[in-house]
């Protein structure tokens, strides 16, 4: 009864390597809850706050999702394609600025 | 010729690196589909997370009605979901060294873990229903907030849900002998994709709208 039969000899990362990276994405999860009882700006807030989150979301990518043992290939194309998708999202952003400029006229 | 680059390249797995090749990413094609429905999918979620942001940053005052036990109920959440991804990990360790029934086992952990989630989750909800929250109505005013914390919220429930049931038919399957080790690891990497979304939606939704800060 083998689940590999088609590559009996897959390599198998050792289980120590998840179990670190799994105790840094709680202890990161630790450090942004202690950030939110702290009575921070609320722009110096969101910029420490997501710098944590892509840092969290770079780890599970790069071990959980195993994206860091695939081909470099695989993540060339799809990574900055996302990227840059997600960055051309923000081009209307700054119209919320005028939105609130108006509203409070 | 062409054989020779390939081996030279270390690319024993496409014939002709420039002919497109059998395989050029060296996964197989379930694997490269799920990784292109993550990348859509994570398009979708950061235009509404940043939907939300906008009408956030666009409206003069925002609610922030999490008080502590809402967000350690939240935190209690994020915990659950980092750990049900170490689980799956296990799942697809297991997979690879063709232990089935360990695989259904770690993936049963899994599943336990998301409906957790999913009930804290509710519990969270009903007590915003019950405090007059609806999708443009709220006691603190910008009427907007009740749509955008149910719609992003929601949308990742719904994820968490459908990857319960996800990993329940490929847990069985795996046990019956019907899938193989690759089926289990495009299952995990989705719900990897489910915790790492949530990374994102914890602080902005509720880390930033915490009542005492």
């Amino acid at each position: 009864m083998h689940a590999t039969v088609e590559h009996p000899a897959e390599h198998v990362e050792p289980k120590r390597i998840f179990l670190i990276v799994w105790g840094f994405l709680l202890a990161l999860t630790g450090v942004e809850v202690l950030l939110a009882y702290q009575s921070l700006e609320i722009k110096v807030m969101l910029v420490l706050l997501m710098t944590l989150s892509i840092v969290k979301a770079s780890l599970i990518i790069a071990y959980f999702m195993h994206l860091r043992y695939e081909r470099r290939s695989l993540a060339l194309v799809l990574m900055p394609a996302m990227v840059f998708v997600i960055a051309m999202l923000f081009v209307v952003f700054p119209d919320s600025l005028r939105l609130l400029w108006m509203s409070t006229q | 010729m062409a054989s020779h680059e390939a081996v030279t390249l270390g690319l024993h797995e496409t014939e002709s690196m420039w002919a497109g090749g059998r395989s050029p990413f060296a996964v197989g094609s379930k694997k490269l589909g799920m990784w292109l429905f993550i990348v859509s999918d994570a398009i979708t979620f950061s235009a509404l997370l940043i939907a939300y942001s906008f009408v956030r940053v666009a409206s003069p005052s925002w609610p922030r009605p999490f008080e502590s036990a809402s967000i350690a109920n939240a935190t209690v959440m994020t915990l659950i979901l980092l750990t049900s991804s170490i689980t799956v990990v296990m799942a697809v360790r297991q997979a690879k060294l063709g232990n089935r029934s360990a695989v259904a086992g770690w993936l049963a952990a899994t599943m336990l873990g998301g409906i957790l989630f999913d009930v804290l989750h509710l519990r969270e909800w009903v007590g915003l229903i019950e405090e007059g929250v609806r999708l443009f109505k709220n006691p603190w005013g910008t009427p907007q907030f009740g749509a955008a914390f149910f719609t992003l919220t929601g949308l990742h429930m719904t994820h968490v849900t459908v990857g319960v049931v996800y990993l329940g038919v490929i847990a069985i399957g795996t046990k019956r002998g019907k899938y193989t080790a690759e089926d289990v690891e495009v299952s995990g990497l989705y719900w990897h994709f489910v915790d790492l979304v949530w990374m994102f939606i914890f602080p902005l939704v509720y880390l930033m709208s915490a009542k005492f800060a």
